[in-house]
């Protein structure tokens, strides 16, 4: 049986007339790559708030490791929020060396961590700089090198590509992709699908404080298909299938078929391989997670 | 290491360490040197101007000679005022003064001349006036045939000498109230300027940290009463360190302008402000001896100590108050004057109350206002040199302390809300309802 490193259930949080996060559940195995989703405004960043401790939760438990959450656990977690911050007029390596310190690292272990990270970033020649020194996407660097130092077992991004060019999202994504391989557990808040197919395993996604929607990536994908299929040909073609086929013509190179209850991927094969077509393709057209989302969130806004 | 420690060292080095803190730590008192040792030199600055004055002296009271000032020159003329007056174009003289006959002798009031193209300086005008007055009076002294002696006589000088009743009292001299005064009066305004300036920069270091959002991740890390208590500490172990650079720095830098420019800045000073002593050096230095042994007799040992306390328990008081308020504004440096108003106004009383109290530190004023916590603070520390009954001392001092632990806990508790809260005004209504929050 897999480990639950972090296990939410019945999570509440309440401000002032509003409620935030309405009766949440989930748990989050070991070792896994979570993404937490939600439009705006969905209490992504309560409920994040509540797991790093930041807040407590009106009602409901959260368990680290399977213990009532505590104020030692917190040096456990890694957490990047949405709204970086950092002493603008402290020096970088003061900065992330009092951070680490604050983690529960001594001042050797800080100042060894650091050094590694700051090599491997290759921006050693930054220490003694103040932070004010840096562009926005260095600092967004900096941010993440603090998230991280402490060698945390549950590490929290919020939107962590946000303001960051290609390269150097690339960058941080292969550093979180190298940290889950070794065993550190992820947690991914973001509201862009693309990055979460990407990367996570599994999410749960929120709306309006409530989780709408959880589990594995490829199980919800499954089971929101369609039984759509799509089938490219090299040559123009017109096709002509049997009646109880729902065929769309999308272009000379290119139909969909929707299948029925009854019908199989590859009958509708054999009946276009029968015909001798120039066929290039055949797949399945999985709706993306964005499909996914807008249906979710939209379905349930509409109530 | 202990988190509070990390974050009261990081407060405390990051601001020492700072250019603008090096430079008013040391430029102050530089500034304050300066300033004394300019405005001594205005006041000690007379005329340059060489002046020769002819003196018309038909009363014969002046005995044909006039002390020489350093730029005055007194010179007789044998001839009459209207001779002197013709001449005076070609001659150096600048004016000429003039000392009608003396008709009756009783006469309180005798008026004397002094005839120039241009009016005399107020210097002058008092130099001239002071010799007649003398000369006159000595010459009346000679008319009336009075003993000069017999004169001196009758100027007495009255000490009023306080004498305790019982004998294990401390007895006291003349100059204790007057010291107690002076020593009651600084404390209350280092109080007063500390509590102002350090609580200040509290709150603007809450709210930097609020605006700058690394209080997301500070949080995360530690609790929010702790960086809140770090932040208290730190900045009060700066101000501690300032207020000792400089106390130690402006006596040490008056001592060298004194030396450097040769002026003695105290006692030009007081002799600039008109407060021309009229005892002799003897006298002075009695007074001195005095003021010294009062100051000795001082019981510091246990007045240093309680001003500490007392400075401890009002600077926690008011900087943990500042640092709610800073955590509840945004970024608006304006909005924050409908919450500070009511945190300074009671700082402002209790510097008036105190100067009041100074004065007379047994009034029921100065003993309710130093038991109330919000005064206390300042008023008390006024009142220690004259030694206040002990119990009165205890009694404020632990409601100071009681009230100062008991603020930190509240703003704790709107700190602790206020710093994760964006975008929204809070009002007086909104803290008070943060500190019941679960």
């Amino acid at each position: 049986m897999t480990q639950i490193i972090l296990d939410l259930q019945e999570v509440v949080k309440d401000y002032d007339k509003k409620r935030a996060v309405d009766k949440v559940s989930f748990q989050l195995p070991k070792g896994a790559i979570f993404g937490l989703l939600g439009p705006n405004g969905a209490g992504k960043t309560s409920l994040i708030r509540i797991i790093t401790s930041i807040t407590r939760a009106d009602a409901g438990v959260v368990l680290f490791n399977g213990e009532p959450l505590q104020e030692k656990h917190s040096e456990r977690m890694g957490y990047m929020p949405e709204e970086r911050g950092l002493y603008k007029k402290m020096k970088i390596g003061d900065h992330l060396l009092y951070l680490a310190q604050l983690k529960g690292l001594s001042y050797k272990e800080a100042k060894t961590e650091l050094t590694y990270w700051m090599e491997k970033f290759e921006i050693m020649d930054w220490w003694p700089k103040k932070i004010e020194e840096l562009s926005k996407g260095m600092q967004q660097k900096i941010q993440f090198i603090v998230t991280i130092l402490h060698k945390p077992d549950l590490i929290i991004l919020d939107e962590p590509f946000s303001g960051l060019d290609p390269i150097n999202a690339n960058l941080i994504k292969d550093e979180i992709l190298n940290l889950n391989k070794n065993g550190a557990t992820l947690i991914f808040s973001t509201h862009r699908m693309e990055q979460v197919e990407e990367i996570c395993e599994e999410i749960v996604l929120i709306n309006n404080g409530a989780n709408v929607l959880q589990g594995k990536v490829k199980d919800i994908k499954n089971s929101y298909k369609e039984n759509l299929f799509n089938v490219d040909f090299s040559t123009p073609t017109q096709v002509v299938l049997p009646e109880e086929y729902a065929l769309k013509q999308i272009n000379d190179f290119k139909i969909q078929v929707k299948l029925g209850e009854n019908q199989s991927s590859n009958a509708l094969l054999q009946h276009l391989l029968n015909q001798n077509l120039n066929i290039s393709g055949f797949n399945e057209i999985l709706p993306s997670l964005n499909e996914i989302f807008i249906r979710r969130v939209g379905q349930s806004n509409s109530f | 290491m202990n988190k509070l420690l990390l974050i009261i060292k990081r407060e405390y080095i990051s601001r020492v360490t700072s250019k603008s803190f090096i430079l008013t730590t040391l430029l102050t008192p530089l500034a304050i040197v300066l300033f004394t040792a300019v405005v001594t030199l205005i006041f000690s600055y007379e005329t340059d101007e060489i002046q020769n004055i002819a003196v018309v002296d038909e009363a014969k009271i002046l005995d044909g000679s006039i002390r020489d000032e350093e730029n005055l020159f007194f010179h007789f003329e044998k001839k009459s005022l209207e001779e002197v007056l013709s001449g005076i174009e070609k001659s150096s003289y600048s004016g000429v003064l003039y000392v009608p006959a003396i008709k009756e002798v009783m006469e309180k009031q005798y008026t004397v001349f002094y005839y120039a193209a241009k009016q005399p300086g107020l210097s002058i005008q008092f130099k001239i006036k002071d010799r007649v007055e003398d000369a006159l009076r000595d010459f009346k002294i000679v008319q009336l045939k009075l003993d000069k002696e017999q004169i001196a006589a009758l100027d007495t000088k009255i000490i009023l000498e306080p004498e305790p009743i019982s004998k294990d009292e401390v007895d006291s001299s003349r100059l204790t109230s007057a010291i107690a005064a002076v020593i009651g009066m600084s404390m209350g305004f280092i109080m007063y300027m500390t509590v102002f300036i350090y609580g200040m920069m509290v709150m603007r270091s809450v709210m930097e940290e609020k605006m700058n959002r690394i209080v997301e991740v500070m949080i995360s890390s530690v609790k929010p009463f702790q960086l809140m208590l770090g932040k208290i500490i730190g900045v009060g172990g700066v101000g501690l360190t300032q207020v000792l650079v400089w106390v130690i720095l402006v006596p040490v830098l008056l001592l060298i302008t004194r030396l450097i420019m040769g002026i003695d800045l105290s006692t030009n000073m007081s002799i600039a402000q008109g407060a021309t002593p009229d005892f002799n050096p003897d006298d002075m230095q009695a007074m001195v001896a005095l003021a010294m042994k009062e100051f000795n007799q001082i019981n510091w040992w246990l007045i240093v100590p309680l001003f500490m306390l007392f400075f401890l328990g009002g600077y926690f008081l008011y900087s943990s108050l500042f640092a709610a308020v800073g955590s509840a504004i945004g970024d608006d440096m304006g909005e924050s004057s409908s919450l500070t108003l009511p945190i300074t106004i009671p700082v402002i009383l209790a510097l008036y109350i105190m100067m009041q109290s100074v004065e007379s530190p047994d009034s029921s004023l100065a003993r309710w206002s130093s038991m109330f916590p919000l005064f206390s603070p300042i008023v008390m520390p006024a009142r220690l040199a004259f030694n206040p009954p002990w119990w009165e001392v205890a009694l404020s001092l632990t409601l100071l302390i009681g009230t100062a632990m008991f603020f930190v806990w509240i703003s704790g508790r709107i700190y602790r809300v206020g710093i994760l809260l964006y975008g929204k005004k809070a009002g007086m209504k909104e803290l008070v309802k943060w500190v019941f929050m679960k």
